[in-house]
């Protein structure tokens, strides 16, 4: 009992008080809705049921929200994010292909180089974006939005080169597994965004990492003259942000079984850098939440489902969207903050000096 | 000396342009005629408009990501009036271009106001424009208005069998025109400037800065709306689909003619030869007729990497003078 006032205290204070605040309401309505929300099922060796559902289908965005919150952080921003999960995607669907061949009278689906090089291969380039990124921004100086901008306008022209345009259909079932598949009775792809989570968790807490990130985004100049790496940490900081789209990119691609140069990715990067909001971090960079992000991408992923669940037409997703994101930014600005309190406690007669 | 350092972007663009037309009556035959120049200009007219207006923003510091959206929802506005309200033109314009207007003003508002960044504010103006789009129609509605199509299929002739230009591409280059005065010839232009050379040095000059900021928008947004209707002279439609991912290209259009992103420097002949730029790619592309369509988005980030590090290059060199 004795230290109740400052459990209060300390919860009030806590960066992922108003994020989790969002996810349980919005989950409360969507419970509310519908009365099936929480029901699971153990069907066919795994879970069944809408939450399960909502948590497969929030991997990639996850996932891209992390390597995104880092950038964020150090005062940067990735509008690319969408066009390499589409050139990963390409590339993984390409090599992996698929063809069918009949052996002794079985029909077997095989893959056209081994799986792991496919994958391998995507991630490199994926790796290659965001070095690329990186290289823009700390090395040439360029600013992080324009430099993300060529990426983003040149990259989907580089995924429909890669697809000549088409849709790539993979034929191969177990690259199925990475989108699709169950492990212990969960979604594979939630384990993916999951070990990620914990790696970058123990990169930023355990090591010295997460304070150099927080210093670039204070003050790039200030880190650089105390001897923070400041240019290396940015570039391998974007490379990051490049190599969690390029999983998200196979999580996408394994999940719809093909590859679309247009449309795969399609706006992730907004939705990305709306979770990373959401979720807490500083848009001006210093002050990030791994955790947060997570929440913020399925806050996200759970009003999209809302949306969708209680029959409101899909279309008015983009203006729930987008007053989301306009309260959101209200709530970070300190100006409206001052201005909303100055509306609501008048100053007491005679205060004013 | 002074004087030639600021018109080298300006040159290198229009050598840019010049260098691939030259090239491209060299390859190919009949490139070299008005009409394809013509109709650069009058494919690309909603381009240059509301690049014009993304200068603007750009040169004041700022950025708007919303002009895709707010074109695609005066196309669908304007298409909802006319086609299915029966609405005068004349009356479904001036809605439109007021619409487009206000929008754009408050999202320079919340920029100002409340010192949000421009990015995040537009960000949310794109996805609300375009939920907007949705709620009024999913499906692409065709326009058939009488007056309409005959506004918008009016050729205009040079001379006599000559080459001819569209309505739009008038009207592009009127409010090019337009911009040239308001840009270097008035009080609200050079406030733009100064406020993308310094807000905070703007400030101190005692120039109004709130003021010019929340004008920067809505002039941006009057340009995009003004876009849509030029588009829906193209397109003859209305749809929520229209326009995906114009503001790149404009942004793009307004880097390639040689307009610092950090704010303060440029001109708006540069935009209009960023766009020509960009269509002259695609000319080419199409005259070759062997290169996929995909190369041209290839080709704008290659132009758009180009110019940047060129910028970054001059930006590097002029420092130790100031």
């Amino acid at each position: 009992m004795a230290n109740t006032p400052s459990l209060v205290k300390r919860v009030q204070a806590h960066p992922l008080l108003w994020p989790v605040v969002t996810l349980v309401l919005i989950l409360m309505v969507n419970a509310s809705l519908n009365p099936g929300f929480w029901m699971l099922q153990w069907r066919d060796g795994h879970l069944y049921g809408s939450v399960i559902d909502i948590l497969n289908r929030t991997a990639p965005l996850m996932l891209v929200s992390l390597g995104m919150t880092l950038v964020i952080a150090t005062r940067g921003i990735d509008i690319s994010v969408g066009a390499t999960v589409a050139i990963s995607a390409a590339v993984a669907a390409l090599m992996v292909g698929g063809k069918l061949v009949i052996t002794n009278g079985v029909a077997q689906h095989v893959s056209r180089f081994p799986m792991w090089l496919a994958i391998v291969c995507a991630l490199l380039t994926a790796l290659a974006c965001g070095l690329w990124n990186g290289v823009l921004v700390a090395k040439i100086g360029l600013q992080p939005i324009i430099a993300t901008l060529i990426l983003m306008v040149a990259g989907r022209g580089v995924a429909q080169l890669l697809t000549d345009g088409q849709i790539v259909t993979v034929y191969y079932p177990p690259y199925f597994y990475i989108g699709s598949g169950y492990l212990w009775g969960l979604p594979f792809a939630l384990f993916i965004a999951g070990f990620v989570y914990l790696l970058m968790h123990m990169a930023v807490t355990r090591t010295a990492l997460g304070l150099f990130i927080q210093a670039i985004g204070i003050n790039p100049a200030a880190a650089r003259v105390a001897g923070v790496r400041e240019r290396l940490i940015s570039i391998c900081v974007y490379a990051f942000c490049g190599l969690t789209a390029g999983i998200a990119g196979l999580i996408i691609s394994s999940n719809v079984k093909s590859a679309d140069g247009n449309n795969a990715g399609n706006l992730l990067e907004l939705d990305a850098i709306l979770a990373v909001t959401l979720g807490g971090t500083l848009l001006t960079g210093g002050r990030f939440t791994l955790a947060g992000s997570m929440i913020g991408a399925l806050i996200i992923q759970t009003l999209t489902s809302t949306i969708y669940s209680i029959g409101v037409p899909p279309e008015i997703n983009l203006v729930v969207k987008a007053a989301v994101v306009f309260v959101v930014m209200l709530m970070q600005s300190a100006e409206f903050r001052r201005a909303v309190r100055g509306w609501v406690v008048r100053p007491a007669a005679g205060s004013h000096t | 000396m002074k004087l030639q350092n600021k018109y080298i972007p300006l040159a290198a663009t229009i050598s840019l342009f010049a260098a691939m037309s030259v090239f491209g009556a060299v390859s190919y035959t009949g490139f070299l005629s008005p009409q394809v120049f013509l109709n650069l200009l009058i494919d690309n007219a909603f381009l240059v408009i509301v690049a014009v207006g993304m200068t603007f923003v750009i040169l004041s510091g700022g950025i708007d990501l919303s002009v895709g959206s707010v074109v695609a929802l005066s196309t669908i506005v304007l298409a909802k009036l006319v086609q299915h309200l029966h609405w005068d033109l004349m009356a479904a314009i001036p809605l439109v271009l007021c619409m487009g207007t206000l929008f754009g003003a408050f999202m320079g508002w919340l920029i100002q106001r409340f010192r949000l960044q421009p990015f995040i504010v537009t960000l949310a103006g794109m996805f609300l424009a375009r939920g907007l789009c949705y709620l009024i129609s999913i499906d692409s509605i065709s326009i058939t208005d009488e007056a309409y199509t005959v506004l918008a299929q009016t050729r205009l002739h040079l001379w006599t069998d000559g080459p001819m230009v569209s309505i739009s591409a008038v009207l592009a280059l009127v409010v090019l025109a337009a911009a040239v005065f308001v840009a270097h010839g008035t009080e609200f232009g050079r406030t733009v400037y100064a406020i993308g050379g310094s807000e905070h040095s703007a400030v101190l000059m005692g120039l109004p800065v709130a003021r010019t900021n929340v004008l920067v928008y809505a002039l941006s947004g009057f340009c995009a709306a003004l876009g849509g209707v030029v588009f829906t002279f193209y397109m003859l439609s209305g749809y929520g689909l229209h326009a995906v991912g114009l503001e790149l290209d404009a942004i793009a259009a307004v880097v390639i003619g040689g307009t610092l992103l950090s704010g303060g420097v440029g001109y708006m002949v540069g935009t209009l030869f960023g766009v020509l730029t960009l269509g002259v790619i695609q000319t080419l592309i199409m005259f070759d007729g062997s290169l996929s369509s995909w190369w041209t988005r290839i080709v704008i980030g290659a132009l758009l990497f180009v110019f940047c590090v060129l910028q970054r290059v001059f930006e590097a060199g002029r420092k130790p003078g100031v």
